[in-house]
């Protein structure tokens, strides 16, 4: 025992202080760890350093320091009357202002441009952030019935029936159709070798027309009736809201569980009647703004807004088409999509432009605005339904197969269980195609639409305001809106993939 | 008494509805008949009235128009074309536009986005920041933007010829353009050329011959110093026998613009630059997606095998990434291609500039020229995305195995 006891060592003073460990955080640290650590990584943050010396001192000279920030024409902005090398020319941004968010849209009329986008902005951020509630309500107004409001407050004008004269306008065209079909057979059938068989069938066809014909004679001569009538919107209002709400409540369970969907039905047509009311739809509206007036960064925002509402259900449907198990619907959808993502969007946009017209009937006359929206529709529908097919592929097989035994058919295990959560999943490739096709709206410019950037080149050429520094201000003004825009969206989208993927974070 | 096993009732029924109709049956047949009479009614407007439009306005359907005379020029040519010739030759004359755009574009939004991947993936702070504002930039602004950005900002601002930006006294930048030296073959280019190629052939051959060595015999073979010699030690044995190959033809400022040399338009400079920034920040973005794909235990593998940093990447890391990286990589490329299109902003005659442009407004032959033009690009795509699927096969043949 003891000889352990003496030969045990107990220290009586301290070590000495060792140095404290190397600083790795903070400035300093970073420094000593990222920057300046090798030789190699010394000469790398030389490098790194000059190149933005190069960059960012030029850009923030020609932005801030040498810029003109006021003045009545180009005289301002040259260097001789400045006295100096003259960076961006601020007044220039500042007389074409108007013309890059407006276009020429009258400026009497411009509080409709501005109340529009306020009520985009009111309805947009309650959806974008998740905690707030209502969502459903939140959307439809967003996609359904803010794109109708904001048609009527940008075009203008009025309507003159409602739902019923609409469908028996629609319906009458189709039967036209059919029967002109019919009649073009019977005439091919007195030349055609395959005589008989187009006379059968062209008269099978003509038969069908006057069939429907006699189906929606009520229709025709309820509207004809209506249109005859002095309050022939209101009339015709009531007629639809009470005929769609008796739809809404027999389908929705009748007398034991209809009340529901007959209150919604209910409410909306009040809230219809009230948005009529207000902008006077009945008689006449505001005054029409034909759209080759409008431009600059509302034509930007009018495209990509109805691009993205718009081509949402065509991805959906299209991608549903994809999977679906009938043969031709499925060859259908991939032929559409695989071709259209197979184009380039400015061939969309000359088929839209130039194509599209030869297609529709001689006396049907459409937009040039619309024309462009349709082929940005088209393409990028189809970009969405790969989208959303990756969504739908997500969702394990197992959710399908529990809302089946549970007795659910297609359309509801579609749309209650499959759609939620594959939708959910893809939310960041939603945005992320929303960004591209934010950016693809530029190329409406080359259809002689005038957006922001086709404004912007346009006001290159004003001779007033000619300097050697327009065009850089111009471009560093427009690139700043995008830039804004774009980099907001993908910031977005980082933001609900980090929610959206919370679970696996540890 | 034995019971013989029931015939399966005869399910010639049911086989008729599974090919008519799929899974869906009966309702699928039903649909199905639906869908097509839907697509024949529309079908039949779409040409009943085109046909009535056309007519409207006196345009004659058909291709015959091709072989017409264009009666345009075009301020880029790869082959000889004059105004006089047809339209099929504008055709031709505006693919080979947008190919050759494509492919330079390809070969520098590679070089440029390889750096800025490796810039993003440098253990250096300052790089990697750099290397991430450049794609945040790039990426967050429109193709167009950028490429009226370079167009009419930047290329614009530069001198007239007469003040032009001397490159070394061998090439000169200015708002016409750039200048380069031309090459002149002389009598020595042909068997130049026949031994370059020869070179290359037998270069390659021997390092198939190598790596097959290697991985039947386990022979290593230094192949190196020979495949040097054979490229570039043949040529220039080739060019001391047969005398120089080419010389090159200096570009001379002749009063107001240069004589000699060739000049490579203004647009093409912009579309280029455009494009090839463009996309490198998208190809960054997948470089370093892919490398970022490969566990950091192959990288400590390799080094406990005793392999070298350099041969670790080459050997093990770079093989691995190259497998995530190619797919999407391809369809920057096809992107790109398809961007090339935005040409027509410009004025630089591609495909869409000089047909669906110019040529759609001189003959109205609207359905016909969009078809072609529409056509060419589903072709291209269609052609890259059936190399992609035998290239996707043969990845996951070599994993599965």
């Amino acid at each position: 025992m003891s000889d352990i006891a003496s030969n045990s060592f107990v220290r009586q003073d301290l070590l000495t202080e060792r140095p404290a460990p190397v600083k790795t955080t903070g400035f300093v640290g970073l420094m000593r760890t990222r920057l300046f650590n090798s030789p190699t990584n010394i000469l790398l943050t030389i490098v790194g350093a000059l190149l933005l010396w190069f960059t960012i001192v030029p850009s923030v000279r020609f932005l801030m320091v040498d810029a003109v920030w006021s003045g009545k024409d180009r005289t301002a902005c040259l260097a001789e009357n400045a006295g100096f090398a003259v960076g961006a020319c601020w007044p220039y941004i500042q007389a074409k202002l108007p013309q890059l968010i407006y276009g020429f849209y009258p400026e009497a009329e411009r509080w409709r441009v501005n109340l529009t986008f306020v009520l985009a902005v009111v309805l947009l951020v309650p959806m974008l952030v998740p905690r707030l509630p209502a969502k459903g309500l939140n959307a439809s107004l967003f996609f359904v019935a803010f794109p109708v409001v904001a048609f009527f407050l940008l075009h203008g004008g009025g309507i003159k029936g409602f739902g019923l004269s609409w469908t028996a306008d629609l319906l009458q065209l189709f039967d036209e159709s059919i029967v002109n079909a019919g009649q073009a057979l019977l005439n091919l059938s007195k030349t055609s070798a395959l005589g008989p068989l187009l006379w059968v069938v062209g008269k099978l066809v003509v038969l069908v027309g006057t069939a429907i014909a006699w189906l929606i004679f009520p229709l025709t001569w309820l509207r004809d009736e209506l249109q005859g009538s002095g309050q022939s919107v209101w009339t015709d209002f009531a007629v639809t809201s009470l005929v769609v709400s008796l739809i809404a409540f027999v389908l929705g369970g009748g007398l034991r569980t209809g009340w529901r969907a007959l209150g919604s039905s209910l409410a909306t047509f009040v809230a219809i009647a009230v948005v009529i009311k207000l902008m006077g739809l009945d008689h006449g509206g505001l005054p029409v703004v034909a759209t080759n007036l409008w431009g600059g960064l509302l034509v930007t925002l009018v495209v990509s807004v109805t691009g993205i509402v718009t081509s949402l259900p065509i991805g959906i449907a299209l991608a549903l088409g994809r999977r679906s198990t009938i043969p031709l619907i499925r060859i259908f959808s991939i032929a559409f999509i695989e071709f259209w993502r197979g184009v380039p969007l400015i061939t969309v946009l000359f088929f839209a432009t130039y194509m599209l017209p030869l297609f529709l009937p001689g006396n049907f006359t459409v937009d040039g605005l619309v024309r462009a929206l349709i082929g940005i529709a088209l393409f990028t529908g189809a970009y969405q339904a790969e989208n959303v097919r990756g969504g739908l592929a997500a969702i394990p097989r197992g959710q399908g197969e529990a809302a089946a035994a549970l007795g659910l058919s297609w359309w509801k295990t579609t749309s209650l269980i499959v759609l939620p959560q594959g939708l959910r999943h893809v939310i960041p490739n939603l945005v992320n195609s929303f960004i591209s096709l934010f950016k693809d709206t530029s190329l409406v410019s080359i259809v002689a639409l005038f957006d922001l950037l086709g404004s912007l080149r346009a006001s290159f050429s004003d001779p007033k305001w000619s300097t050697p520094s327009t065009a850089f201000t111009g471009f560093a003004f427009a690139g700043i809106i995008y830039f804004i825009f774009c980099f907001g969206m993908s910031r977005y989208s980082i933001f609900v993939e980090h929610r959206l993927n919370a679970h696996r974070r540890n | 008494m034995s019971t013989e096993a029931r015939k399966p009732p005869p399910q010639i029924a049911l086989k008729i509805r599974r090919i008519l109709g799929g899974k869906a049956g009966w309702n699928g047949v039903a649909v199905q008949f639906a869908f097509a009479a839907i697509l024949g009614w529309i079908g039949y407007e779409i040409v009943s009235n085109a046909r009535a439009n056309l007519e409207n306005q006196h345009i004659a359907a058909g291709f015959g128009f091709l072989r017409n005379n264009a009666g345009f020029d075009v301020n880029q040519t790869l082959i000889s074309y004059t105004g006089s010739d047809t339209f099929l030759r504008v055709f031709v004359v505006g693919l080979l536009n947008t190919l050759v755009v494509s492919v330079v574009g390809i070969v520098f939004a590679t070089l440029i986005g390889f750096i800025v991947a490796l810039c993003r993936l440098s253990p250096n702070w300052l790089l990697s920041r750099v290397g991430e504002i450049y794609v945040e930039i790039i990426r967050n602004l429109p193709l167009l933007f950028q490429i009226l950005f370079w167009y009419l900002a930047v290329l614009a601002a530069l001198p007239n010829p007469r003040q032009s930006i001397s490159l070394f006294g061998i090439a000169f930048v200015s708002n016409r353009g750039l200048v380069v030296p031309s090459p002149i073959g002389q009598s020595g280019l042909e068997p130049f050329l026949a031994v370059l190629a020869l070179g290359i052939v037998a270069a390659l051959a021997l390092r198939f011959y190598a790596r097959r060595a290697l991985f039947q015999e386990g022979r290593m073979i230094r192949i190196w110093p020979t495949v040097l010699a054979l490229l570039f030690g043949l040529p220039l044995a080739a060019m001391l026998v047969f005398g120089l190959p080419f010389t090159f033809e200096l570009p001379q400022l002749k009063g107001f613009n240069f004589a000699g040399g060739s000049r490579i338009i203004p647009e093409f400079v912009a579309l280029t630059l455009a494009l090839s920034t463009y996309t490198a920040a998208f190809i960054a973005e997948i470089v370093r997606a892919g490398i970022l794909s490969v566990h950091s235990g192959q990288m400590e593998a390799g080094a406990s095998l005793g392999l070298s940093r350099g041969t670790t990447l080459r050997l093990i890391v770079v093989p691995q990434a190259m497998r995530v990286i190619v797919p999407p990589l391809t369809n920057q490329y096809l992107n790109l291609t398809k961007n090339s299109s935005l040409a027509v902003a410009i004025g630089y005659p591609d495909l869409v500039s000089v047909f669906a442009g110019t040529s759609l407004s001189q003959t109205g032959q609207a359905i016909e020229i969009i078809a072609m033009t529409m056509g060419i690009y589903l072709l291209i795509s269609l052609l890259t995305s059936a190399i992609m699927s035998v290239y996707g096969w043969r990845v996951s043949r070599s994993l599965g195995a």
